[in-house]
């Protein structure tokens, strides 16, 4: 079995470390060196804003229609990525076929579990909260139990370089990016150019009375969380061979999409993703440029969220509304 | 003689009659007796750890519970009290009767500092900005190892007391006492304080509360002032008695624990909390002791939790209490579950429907 890196420890700082894809271009003259090491920030900000503004999409859609608070989010990115590893690593699938069933699988486990778990509770919003909590750890200990706490590596889907204004960025970091904008894109059209897209909004506007034009809000739920959840594995098996992967990997993203959720504002999807960049810029900003960048990386990214939320207590882009009554 | 007869009808009517108040007193007659009956280190170990996360768990639910103001960073208190608490012992070899309440009022700063985003934001935003605090301080403390000992935290902290009997049932009464005052402060029929009918209605409306005269920017940050005292307290306790203070005392997982222990008890009941980590916590610690538990423990533990929410959203407690104890439809008291006529003005009882 492949282990690029086997590093035993639990405080989960280090699984979520960017390995530049990029050694960046050799001691030259000192602007050159500039000049890669701004394009190394731009890809690898891009990268990790572009799959934080997946998972913040997902995790804010499934909020947003159904209020289902789902902790577990990550976690369903974390079983693709392992999906991914065990498929390529141990039964040596090809490639694309793997990527496939990890994501159908992570589907149909995102929908099991809303079946069995938060379809019935979702009246007790904080209740739904717990047991995605609930449902994360029981992902993660099975994780641990059968592959063990050691962090591991992927193979990349596409080896190779690319030379941008002297700095290598690997094609791997390339289809990250690409595939996370056409994902966005996608899930854009989507939402504003469907039947059920429409239907989806109607739904998160007034469950009442979009029951009463004959959307099945029940249905629509469902069709959600598989949405959100396969955006989730899509996104994993896009950083699985980028990121390492082990099982504490799903704490830290988790922090950050909702930082970034409510920084973009909750239910505004623009606004998770605008809030994603931020955070993933930020993030490779300070890991790129600070001394013992790597522990400060979350703190920083909180930090600013706290901020923005200080002046703008509904987020960048969040709707306010009349303060609500029951 | 005649406070005898006074004292035991009071004891009667307001205790022995109420199913869930004749559990409580059982329960803190074990938690007085335990070691009478048992000196095993292990398990003085477990309830001792069990009364301090219990305490935690309390003053959260004070927060969330009562208050509304949904907390998911609780460890923040927690942790900050527990830092607070270290670093004066062994930096300064201050004795723990001086940090641990110093590390209360450090929490209780926090708190105050906390709760400002309170003022403004609600619901999940808030909850998400609680969050953020210890994780953010946890960042900062892997950046400065040499002042706050980076992952490896604070060792070799003094001992509550050298006697291991003394430690605990220093533990006991702090828990006792606190848990007392929690339950005063936030029953809304409570003659103490005004606090708790107030709480209470800044969580349902906070608007009406606001316009019935109630200055509810004070109150809540008067809550949180108390929840981080308790959880402060609760984290000065941790640390004298683990003596270390370690980072993972701001984990999101320890946040996340306290939010499991009370929902999975019954939230908005200070005695939902306690009893959710005297349920919980024991199975965990006793599971890691056998051979086969120890990796699959987190896997029962979340199963737990799963299918008691599932089947019982409201909580443990709440559960087994409408089972015990019922209601009388005309006068409000409370019956135990056997009676076919109410004890105070005989109406009768009508049967539950399931």
């Amino acid at each position: 079995m492949l282990k690029i890196s086997e590093v035993e420890g639990g405080n989960g700082f280090d699984n979520f470390t960017v390995n530049p894809g990029v050694q960046g271009a050799t001691q030259k003259c000192s602007s050159e060196r500039d000049v890669s090491m701004l394009v190394n920030i731009l890809v690898n900000g891009l990268v990790a804003g572009g799959i934080y503004a997946v998972l913040a999409v997902g995790f804010s859609l499934i909020f947003g229609v159904a209020g289902i608070f789902n902790m577990a989010h990550t976690a369903f990115y974390m079983i693709t990525a392992f999906l991914i590893l065990y498929a390529t690593n141990v039964l040596s699938i090809p490639l694309p076929l793997s990527l496939l069933g990890a994501i159908t699988i992570t589907t149909l486990l995102g929908i099991v579990s809303y079946r069995l778990l938060f379809d019935r509770i979702k009246q007790h919003q904080t209740a739904v909260m717990i047991i995605s909590v609930a449902v994360a750890m029981l992902f993660q200990e099975t994780l641990l139990l059968i592959f063990g706490g050691h962090y591991r590596g992927v193979p990349p889907f596409a080896t190779g370089f690319v030379d941008i204004l002297g700095s290598r960025i690997s094609y791997q970091h390339l289809f990250a990016i690409l595939t996370s904008g056409l994902i966005l894109i996608g899930l854009w059209v989507l939402m504003t150019r469907t039947r059920l897209g429409n239907a989806i909004r109607a739904v998160a506007q007034d469950r009442a009375i979009a029951n009463l034009m004959g959307i099945n809000p029940n249905r629509i739920f469902m069709i959600v969380m598989a949405i959100s959840v396969s955006l989730a594995g899509l996104a994993g098996a896009v950083i699985a061979p980028i990121y390492t992967v082990g099982p504490l990997m799903w704490v830290e993203p988790l922090t950050i999409i909702l930082a970034a959720v409510v920084l973009g504002g909750l239910g505004s999807i623009g606004g998770c993703v605008v809030g994603a960049l931020i955070l993933g810029y930020t993030e490779t900003i300070v890991t790129f440029l600070v001394p013992g960048g790597g522990f400060l990386r979350g703190a920083v990214s909180l930090s600013i969220m706290v901020l923005v939320l200080f002046v703008k207590p509904e987020g960048l882009f969040g709707v306010v509304f009349e303060e609500e009554r029951l | 003689m005649s406070y005898f007869y006074l004292w035991y009808g009071w004891f009667k009517g307001e205790i022995l009659a109420i199913p869930g108040r004749v559990i409580a007193l059982c329960f803190f007659l074990c938690l007085f007796c335990a070691p009478f009956v048992t000196q095993d280190p292990y398990v003085l170990r477990i309830i001792t750890l069990s009364t301090i996360f219990a305490l935690f768990a309390a003053s959260w639910d004070v927060l969330a519970g009562f208050t509304g103001q949904l907390s998911l960073g609780h460890a923040l208190f927690f942790g900050v009290a527990a830092y607070t608490a270290g670093l004066l012992n062994s930096h300064l070899q201050m004795p723990p009767c001086f940090t641990i309440p110093c590390g209360a009022v450090a929490a209780v700063v926090v708190g105050l500092f906390a709760g400002i985003p309170a003022l403004r934001l609600r619901g999940f935003y808030l909850g998400l900005v609680t969050l953020s605090f210890p994780l953010i301080l946890s960042g900062l403390l892997f950046v400065f190892p040499q002042f706050t000992g980076g992952e490896l935290g604070i060792s070799g902290i003094q001992k509550l007391s050298p006697s291991r009997i003394v430690s605990y049932y220093i533990v006991v009464v702090v828990f006792t006492f606190s848990v007392f005052v929690m339950w005063k402060f936030t029953d809304a029929k409570s003659k103490l304080f005004r606090t708790g009918v107030i709480l209470h209605a800044i969580r349902e409306d906070e608007i009406t509360a606001r316009a019935s005269g109630i200055a509810t920017t004070r109150h809540k940050l008067l809550a949180f002032a108390i929840s981080g005292f308790f959880a402060g307290i609760a984290g000065g306790l941790y640390v004298h008695f683990l003596r270390i203070a370690a980072p993972s005392t701001l984990d999101l997982f320890f946040s996340f624990q306290v939010i499991l222990w009370t929902i999975f008890g019954g939230i908005t009941t200070i005695y939902g909390s306690v009893a959710g980590v005297f349920i919980l916590y024991p199975i965990l610690e006793i599971l890691a002791t056998t051979a086969w538990g120890e990796h699959v423990r987190f896997i029962i533990f979340a199963l737990i939790l799963i299918l008691t929410l599932l089947y019982m959203p409201e909580g443990v407690t709440v559960w087994i209490l409408d089972k015990l104890e019922t209601k009388c439809p005309r006068c409000k008291i409370v019956n135990a579950f056997t009676r076919k006529k109410c004890r105070a003005c005989r109406a009768i009882l009508l049967p539950k429907e399931t």
